[in-house]
């Protein structure tokens, strides 16, 4: 034991491990790759951008592994798979929801739209894509996909929010680069165009 | 002057991929037969590893196999700091050991469940003051230190020499690196201000967003990586190395980086990368490596922490005529770095300093590898000095602002040991633009003016890196179809220099930039060698190579004109489309056809022969795969003189609340000192993020450890942790000085370090500003630590303390 250790700092470094400690169980059990031993995989039916898909989903898959790993749709990002960045952002029946933290079973009825469902049938870009686009808004781009859903759900619910409202709507997603302004430069642009 | 393309806005090609997520990362592939790795990593801070048994994990369906450091290392692992791709000997927690392969990743767990690993228990220290006192353990088995060219080493101070300098004091042990220039104690006896102080600041995680996952596979002998990197062109050489693979069968695949900030720079700081590569080749399939947040963070870098003394003396005219410094460097676990050093060099260059000493003593803990993280060393004493130079004015009677203009870096100025000189500077011109910006003039009597709990605190900060180098190749090609193909190594990270500094090659044979295409993404693409694209140069010398590049295509469709429609190469000029007569424009040749010739006449024009002397390895390797394919232009980099700077200035307003210790900024005003700006979106991106990075380096990000058991207890974005939306304010004033610099061919230097280093600096002299000129002399300075300060609480249970918290 350390002795220069107090009691205060011990609870505060127990505290803070704690997500640390559990992260790799998360990481294995999230990504539904094989079946725990007398669990049943069952294949459902979830509407994904709009179409029916068939999927065989493990008990214990979160949306985000279904999207990515069983459907393809890559575009939806693992920036820290326990709930911490909003890299994974997908809409739920309108409402931006990290999909590593959603159990693709609690899905089932419900409308699941990823980014690869938001450009136009013509192939023209969304209005929140091509503000980020105008704005360049992105810098390495791997929260991207997260902040497109979050400003889509958020110009749903508000077309037309000050930049304070964008500032709190898009508060779930980190970016490391620090592109926050130039995110919500294409946010308050799109709310204009959309 | 008036540039086509330089100064001038576009889309880079993969922002339309970035927003519809359609560009592809390491991670986002997958190929027919593919398995996944897990590792087993660590589970003590320090330790050997005895004995593996691997028997029951290996005799388990769906596994394929097994890497250990032994495979890796047949003759025993390098006895050198930095990380290697697996360890026998761990001297951080979460270190990988082994990677088991298997159908996928929870088999792979299961496995990893059913090895028996035995590791002896090793002491281990966290805090480097810790392991400099006698008696004090050691972060890595040779010693606590290592000397280059000699190897480990153990360092140690008496306990009163320890307890000293935590106390206030000059440490009093002779320093393992040092450097001196000018008469230190003539320029403390002309000070009529001396300040003495220490001071600490924290290591923290990169934690870029893109955990460093990678996939390989093996074809005809050939290996194919999919990987991370800041430059795939300067890291395919070294990462080839770490395979075990010639040059010529590596191919290195990466599109896109999602962030790199210092630790994807170079094939010695993502090792790990050769993982899947070596699996893959064991098992004859190919391997997937996944890597978690919580790997990122053990092996994914860490801003080296800084404990140090200080010593500063300034004039009665306010010029800082000496300064003395002392630090010891936290090398953590793996690696190390040169923060010390450049911090020494940053405030010479920043403050020109008239006399300085430079001590430092890097020691080793078992906590996150180190290395470099943007604007290492600079950017953290920029955030201890700028409360130092207003405690300065205030001293001396002179006006912030004034003291900063008065020892600011001009053109003809010199900095560091070697009186290096600058390119160009223009810091003072900076300055003044960023008042006028800000309205410092206007604002300043608002410092200190309180509502209720609330304060108002304002900040100047500047920023420094050096930023720019050579030596370095270029490619360019032009199709027969008329159309130019750019060859480019820079990294995708998130700067779009890889696609603005190609713009100079367009911008020298005028064409329009729907007519050009970059060539990266992967090396069998061939690329030229760029250099690892760190430290702020990627602007500056990846725009050498592109202009000269096409500086020599130019001439060789020149010649070729000259030759087949007569005249004198003197004679012909470009227009975009057509090289012809400057005296009658109407005798000339499309793009297109002088590509073509060019490739008939073969030898120099298409690069089959008189190459430049010089060009390195990759270049070599990619121009002998492209000779014969196009009209070719290719460069060899001459290395430039002097130091290029990139400089930046920030102002800022805060608020800050004395009975939480937050604060909100009010307003923020960041200026670039960066030659001729090349991209304009792309600079206010930088300025931008490198503000949010201040933030998070003077507020908010340091280590965490658990003093009982070593356990990182920072590894989530959240403990880190790093700025959001909300810690940052929601607009960002940006502007840059835009004056060219005569060691580049379109006058621009690099900005990306130094926009961060303006910004802590500038809001850890706001915090002291607001709170009556009160000095932490650290950075972060937390809330903890301000409503402790405020509740005239000590603000260190242990002072200087690194990986734990402060009070
Ligand atoms: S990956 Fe889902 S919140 Fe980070
Ligand atoms: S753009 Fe890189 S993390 Fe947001």
């Amino acid at each position: 034991m350390n002795p220069k250790l107090t009691r205060r700092r011990f609870i505060k470094g127990v505290i803070a491990s704690g997500a640390a400690a559990t992260s790799t169980t998360i990481w294995y059990s999230a990504n539904g790759q094989s079946r725990p031993a007398g669990a049943v995989e069952r294949m459902i039916r979830i509407n994904i951008n709009g179409q029916m898909r068939n999927v065989d989903v493990a008990p214990q898959e979160t949306l985000a592994s279904t999207l990515r790993y069983k459907l393809g749709l890559t575009g939806t990002k693992l920036g820290c798979n326990r709930g911490e960045c909003g890299a994974c952002t997908v809409l739920v029946n309108d409402v931006p929801s990290y999909a590593c933290s959603v159990l693709t079973h609690s899905v089932k009825n419900m409308r699941v739209e990823s980014v690869e469902g938001l450009e136009a049938a013509n192939g023209d870009l969304h209005p929140v894509q091509q503000a980020f686009v105008d704005e360049l808004s992105p810098q390495c781009g791997y929260c991207t996909p997260g902040q497109v859903m979050s400003a889509v759900g958020l110009l749903r619910s508000n077309p037309n929010p000050t930049r304070e409202e964008a500032r709190q709507g898009m508060a779930g997603n980190i970016c490391r680069c620090g592109s926050y302004d130039s995110y919500l430069n294409g946010v308050m642009r799109a709310a204009q165009i959309g | 002057m008036a540039y086509m393309h330089i100064g001038k806005d576009f889309v880079p090609p993969d922002v339309p991929g970035k927003v519809t997520g359609r560009i592809k990362y390491a991670e986002d592939y997958a190929r027919d037969g593919m398995v996944y790795a897990r590792l087993l990593t660590s589970p003590v801070p320090h330790g050997r590893v005895v004995d593996i048994d691997a028997s029951a994990a290996l005799a388990m369906d769906g596994v394929f196999g097994i890497l250990t450091a032994d495979d890796v290392y047949p003759d025993g692992e390098p006895q050198s700091p930095g990380l290697k791709v697996l360890t026998n000997e761990p001297t951080l927690m979460g270190e990988p050991i082994l990677a088991v392969a298997a159908i996928d990743e929870k088999t792979a767990e299961d496995a990893i469940a059913a090895i028996s690993l035995t590791i002896e228990r090793l002491p281990f220290v966290l805090d480097p003051l810790d392991s400099l006192q006698e008696g004090g353990e050691n972060a890595y088995n040779g010693g606590n230190t290592f000397i280059f060219r000699e190897g480990f080493a153990e360092e140690k101070w008496t306990a009163d020499q320890v307890a000293s300098f935590r106390s206030g004091s000059e440490p009093t042990a002779e320093a393992l690196q040092s450097w001196e220039y000018g008469d230190l104690a003539a320029g403390f006896a002309a000070a009529d201000f001396v300040h003495e102080t220490t001071f600490s600041t924290a290591g923290y995680p990169h934690m870029s967003m893109e955990p460093r996952s990678a996939m390989a596979y093996w074809e005809n002998g050939k290996c194919y990586l999919h990987g991370t990197s800041q430059s795939l062109s300067a890291i395919a050489e070294p990462m080839a190395a770490i395979v075990g693979v010639p040059l010529e069968d590596f191919v290195f695949i990466n599109e896109a980086t999602g962030g790199g900030f210092g630790q994807r720079a170079r094939a010695g700081s993502i090792p790990s990368m050769a993982i899947p590569a070596k699996l893959s080749q064991k098992i004859n399939r190919p391997v997937m490596m996944r890597v978690t947040r919580e790997e990122e963070f053990t092996i994914g870098g860490a801003r080296q922490g800084l404990q140090g003394w200080l010593k500063v003396g300034f004039k009665a005219d306010g010029s800082m005529s000496a300064m003395d410094m002392y630090c010891i460097s936290d090398n953590g676990g793996k690696g190390g770095g040169g923060d010390a050093n450049s911090a020494a060099a940053g405030v010479s260059a920043l403050y020109q300093t008239e006399a300085m000493r430079f001590r430092n003593t890097s020691i080793g803990t078992n906590t996150g590898h180190r290395g470099a993280q943007r604007g290492p060393g600079e950017n953290q004493i920029m955030a201890v000095m700028a409360p130092i130079m207003d405690k300065a004015a205030e001293s001396l009677g002179l006006d912030r602002l004034e003291i900063r203009k008065l020892n600011a870096a001009q053109n003809g100025d010199v900095s560091g040991p070697r009186s290096t000189p600058f390119t160009s500077a223009y810091m003072p011109e900076a300055l003044e633009q960023g008042a006028a910006q800000f309205d410092w003039e206007g604002k300043k009597s608002r410092a200190r003016q309180t509502n209720g709990s609330k304060v108002r605190g304002f900040g100047i900060g500047q920023g420094y890196h050096n930023a720019g180098r050579s030596g370095m190749d270029g490619i360019i090609r032009l199709m027969p179809s008329g159309r130019l193909q750019i060859h480019n190594g820079v990294g995708n990270l998130g700067t779009y220099s890889y696609a603005s500094t190609s713009r100079a090659a367009a911008e020298v044979l005028k064409m329009e930039w729907e007519n050009c295409d970059v060539v990266t993404g992967r090396t069998d693409r061939h690329l030229p060698i760029t250099s690892p694209q760190d430290g702020s140069n990627s602007i500056f010398t990846n725009t050498r190579t592109c202009f000269g590049a096409a500086q020599d295509l130019l001439a060789k469709m020149k010649e070729i004109a000259a030759m087949d429609l007569g005249g004198d190469v003197a004679d012909y000029d470009v227009d975009g489309v057509r090289v012809h007569q400057i005296a009658d424009n109407t005798v000339g040749m499309t793009y297109a056809e002088v590509a073509q010739r060019g490739m008939e006449l073969g030898g120099k024009f298409s690069g089959e022969s008189d190459l430049p002397e010089e060009l390195n390895t990759l270049t070599a390797l990619s121009v002998s795969r492209l000779a014969g394919s196009a009209l070719m232009g290719i460069y060899h980099d001459p290395r430039h003189s002097n130091n290029p700077p990139g400089f930046t200035v920030t102002f800022m307003e805060i608020e800050l609340d004395k009975e939480t210790g937050k604060f909100d900024i009010l307003d923020l005003v960041t200026i670039a000192e960066c030659g001729t700006v090349v991209h304009p979106q792309g600079l206010a991106n930088q300025l931008r993020g490198g503000a949010v990075w201040g933030i998070g380096l003077s507020a908010l990000e340091r280590h965490l450890y658990d003093p009982q058991n070593g356990l990182p207890a920072s590894s989530g974005f959240w403990q880190s942790k790093i700025p959001t939306y909300l810690d940052t304010p929601a607009e960002i004033g940006t502007g840059w000085v835009d004056l060219p610099d005569p060691e580049n061919p379109v006058g621009a230097r690099g900005i990306g370090e130094p926009s961060m280093g303006a910004v802590s600096a500038a809001l850890n002299a706001a915090i002291s500003d607001a709170l009556g000129g009160h000095m932490f002399d650290a950075a972060p300075v937390t809330t903890d630590m301000i409503v402790n300060h405020i509740a005239g609480i000590s603000e260190d249970a242990t002072p200087l303390a690194q990986n734990n918290f402060r009070g």
